[in-house]
């Protein structure tokens, strides 16, 4: 059965629930509180709630079934014995009995095809059926509890809070599931390749692994570098000044007024995309940017320099900088800044020695947060850093990054399981532990240092 | 009291040391000043310059040339007749005047009853009516467009066509249906289940040990980087559920799980700041605490969760890196029709677009970017109006 028509079945069966034990629950007394409508609610959830769950977990597990049951039928035996050719081959019979493509690319695939479509269909129907049957024993269950003095608020409202329930513990299913896929995929990238040869190794060449010796063109380390180079060093060294600067100018010398529209014109550098950045660094400033370079004397500056990159990324971060540095200079009591200035201290001065210092925790947590932001930060490399690994001091040279590596690595097409896009789940388990361990160092220092002027 | 005053002299405010000193450190602070209004400058301006460089880049893309082509209507259009006419009208080179596959938008725009046909222009006439080509061809699309057999017209095709090979009649339209799915399967997840929680943890989880648990994960979820979700998808959509690639569906539920947070973050805020006065008020004449929730706090809190939804889908819809992953870079060169259709989304063309080398997808690239600037701004200056309206309202 089309799940459409599925869905549209049992909402008729809940709305048919619902309007039977509205009535039957207005033709009695019931608890204080209870109205008619909440035993309709009740009848409608108990009709509702099981046939769903059961097709949600159906739709994850049936795939499994249904290939399974491929695999027994007559026209499998032609396939290879397993591996990737046999999942291709799969995957595109999937496809053409879905209808989705047409013209077969493999005649093993065409020849599967309707075999496939027949245990689709066959499946279906038996996950159809089971809804139903689902549906209607909760709805006679609903019917049978549904009776004088039977109290369905407290019953609809423990449903609904079971609901919410569901929805925030999805929050850490989330979480799970990033961790969990990146450190499976990542546990069999290491089954391949040695720990040590990843973290440690300096030559990254993907394009050319040696299937005897992956490990060989499959050190990270110039990823690191290039990561730091141009997310840590120079783009930190763009938007922690320009931050800082014009968080305090903003707090200590722009009018009300000036401050109410240049705060959200700082705001929108946050908003524009990154792919706009991405592009205004590979078309405007990378050729700005080597033209600077050979004009200094360099004469192989790179069109594609870490400096270009760096530069542009700084900017996207600036209003990070500045709006948690503006926070935490608002934070620091007013008496401490009046104080300074009654004893005759400049604006200066008092920025400088005591609502600097004062803020300093907010401010270095800001920093840490913009620094995790820039690390992570894909398009703006993607365009316009370099897919090259070097390992360089040079700024004008060409520089790549992780976040870099993994977009290269995986929008070829290659084998899912080679140790190529294995390798884009070890990069991003790398970034992900980053990140994190940045955003708790974060935490830990405002949560240390925050109460000390309370 | 002593005898013996201390020895306190008046300062003198004229000692030239003093005076020497305060002038330094006034200056330093006039230099402070100057720098910090020179980092907002620079910022600000930073904006401006990449705005106008995109707005002077792309502008030319909203309009097209087209050739004036003098061609008998009334007889079926062919590609070998819309060739020979050009011939007739502007000399042996006339098939190369026009843009690949011209014929066919003769055949489309051809009316009956009129002698001429407007077809679009080749990137080349383009190119030689800037001055950017030999001085000949300059030369000779000036004299064309003198005689009235070049013009140009607004450039319907770009809002309304999908990708393709040739920049001439390459359009948004595909990559913005493919966003507007998108954004429609992300509302759909993000929205409940990003309420849902939010309502969860404001108002039900009290001290449930659970709660700090899912306040950490959704922090984090927060900060973590978009492409990690690129990876999630992969593995989980494609990988494990077996999903179509580049379909609406899997970009869509990527970044629902980006967006989610956002919208517990913002609901949360929102909840909180319905006072505590309400809630007592129901609890009072007898609700229940769902009934407290969604009869009273709910409507209060609609407005602030709008806003920090809207905000949340803006992100999501300028994202680019994690749809890379999913395999929505494809040349997709029909608009998809529906939610497991192979499709591709606003900021993903831009990339792609700016990937090619031609000068007229260099036009094409910025003015893409115009319009998804201009669709971010109109969403979010909406959600500003949508809290504004709503908050007035009561």
């Amino acid at each position: 059965m089309p799940t459409p028509a599925l869905l549209f079945l049992l909402g008729g069966l809940a709305l048919v629930g619902w309007i039977a034990a509205r009535g039957r629950a207005a033709a009695s007394a019931a608890p204080r509180g209870t109205l008619p409508g909440h035993a309709g609610t009740y009848a409608a959830l108990l009709i509702l709630a099981p046939p769903l769950l059961f097709l949600v977990g159906w739709s994850a597990g049936s795939p499994a079934l249904v290939t399974n049951a491929v695999l027994h039928d007559r026209a499998a035996s032609a396939l290879p014995a397993g591996g990737f050719p046999r999942a291709s081959i799969l995957s595109e019979a999937r496809e053409i009995a879905r209808g989705s493509t047409r013209p077969a690319f493999d005649r093993r695939a065409a020849a599967l095809a309707p075999a496939y479509a027949a245990a689709q269909a066959r499946y279906d129907w038996i996950a159809a059926g089971v809804a139903v049957l689902l549906a209607l024993a909760g709805g006679a269950a609903a019917w049978r509890q549904v009776r004088p003095g039977f109290a369905a608020r407290r019953r609809v409202e423990r449903g609904v809070e079971a609901l919410l329930l569901a929805a925030s513990l999805l929050a850490i299913v989330t979480t799970l599931g990033i961790l969990a896929s990146l450190v499976w995929e990542a546990s069999r990238f290491f089954a391949l390749v040695p720990v040590s040869d990843f973290l440690l190794g300096t030559h990254w060449s993907p394009q050319a692994i040696d299937p005897r010796d992956p490990g060989a063109g499959l050190g990270a380390v110039p990823l690191f570098w290039g990561t730091i180079l141009i997310g840590a060093v120079i783009a930190m060294a763009v938007a922690v000044p320009l931050g800082l600067l014009s968080a305090v100018y903003l707090t200590q010398y722009a009018r009300a007024a000036t401050r109410r529209w240049v705060k959200p014109l700082l705001e929108v550098l946050a908003g524009v995309p990154t792919v706009v950045y991405g592009y205004f660094a590979a078309l405007t400033v990378a050729p700005a940017v080597r033209r600077l370079g050979v004009a200094l004397g360099n004469a192989d500056a790179s069109g594609e320099s870490a400096l270009a990159a760096g530069l542009v990324l700084g900017m996207m971060i600036v209003p990070f900088v500045s709006s948690l540095a503006d926070d935490s200079l608002a934070a620091v009591p007013a008496g401490l800044a009046d104080a300074s200035l009654a004893l005759g201290a400049t604006r200066r001065e008092t920025v400088a020695r005591v609502l600097i210092p004062a803020a300093l925790p907010g401010i270095v947590a800001g920093v840490l947060l913009a620094l995790s932001r820039a690390i992570g930060e894909t398009m703006i490399v993607v365009m316009a850093a370099s897919g090259i690994a070097t390992l360089s001091l040079d700024p004008l040279a060409p520089a790549t990054t992780v976040t870099r590596q993994i977009v290269d690595l995986l929008t070829g097409e290659a084998a899912f399981d080679g140790p190529k896009t294995l390798a884009a789940f070890a990069l991003g388990l790398t970034l992900f532990v980053a990140t994190l361990l940045l955003n708790l160092v974060a935490l830990t220092v405002v949560k240390r240092y925050r109460q000390a002027y309370d | 009291m002593t005898d013996r005053a201390t020895p306190s002299l008046p300062t003198d405010w004229r000692a030239p040391g003093l005076r020497h000193r305060l002038r330094r450190r006034h200056a330093a602070e006039r230099r402070f000043r100057r720098l910090g209004a020179g980092a907002v400058l620079f910022a600000a301006g930073f904006l401006a310059f990449l705005l106008l460089t995109m707005v002077g880049q792309g502008l030319g893309a909203f309009t097209r040339t087209v050739l004036v082509l003098p061609i008998d209507t009334a007889r079926p259009i062919t590609e070998a007749g819309v060739d020979a006419a050009a011939v007739r009208a502007f000399g042996a080179d006339g098939p190369l005047l026009m843009a690949d596959q011209a014929w066919r938008v003769a055949r489309e725009r051809a009316a009956v009853g009129r002698a001429t046909v407007r077809v679009p222009a080749s990137d080349a006439v383009d190119a030689a009516l800037a001055g950017q080509a030999a001085p000949a061809a300059n030369a000779r699309a000036a004299a064309l467009r003198a005689r009235g057999a070049l013009r140009t017209e607004f450039a319907w095709s770009f809002l309304r066509g999908a990708d393709a090979t040739d920049p001439v009649r390459a359009g948004l339209w595909g990559a913005a249906k493919g966003s507007l799915l998108t954004m429609a399967v992300v509302f759909a997840f993000a929205f409940p289940i990003g309420l849902f929680a939010a309502l969860w943890l404001e108002e039900f989880a009290g001290r449930n040990p659970w709660a700090d648990l899912v306040e950490v994960s959704i922090n984090n979820l927060a900060a973590v980087p978009s492409i990690i979700f690129g990876l999630l998808g992969l593995a989980l959509f494609l990988g494990t559920l077996g999903l179509p690639r580049s379909a609406p569906l899997v970009g869509g539920l990527t970044l629902a799980l980006m967006t989610m947070p956002v919208i517990v973050i913002a609901g949360r805020g929102a909840i909180r700041a319905v006072p505590p006065s309400v809630r007592d008020a129901a609890l009072a004449v007898g609700a229940s605490r769902a009934q407290v929730v969604f009869h009273h706090v709910l409507p209060l809190a609609m407005p602030g969760i709008l806003t920090g939804t809207i905000i949340g889908m803006a992100r999501a819809l300028g994202e680019t890196a994690p749809l890379l992953l999913i395999g929505m870079r494809a040349f997709i060169a029909a608009p998809p029709g529906g939610l497991t259709d192979p499709a591709t989304v606003l900021p993903v063309q831009i990339f792609l677009w700016s990937d090619e080398v031609s000068h007229g997808f260099v036009e094409k690239t910025s003015a893409a970017i115009m319009m998804l600037l201009l669709v971010l701004l109109v969403v979010n200056g909406g959600a500003v109006w949508l809290r504004g309206r709503l908050e007035a309202r009561r």
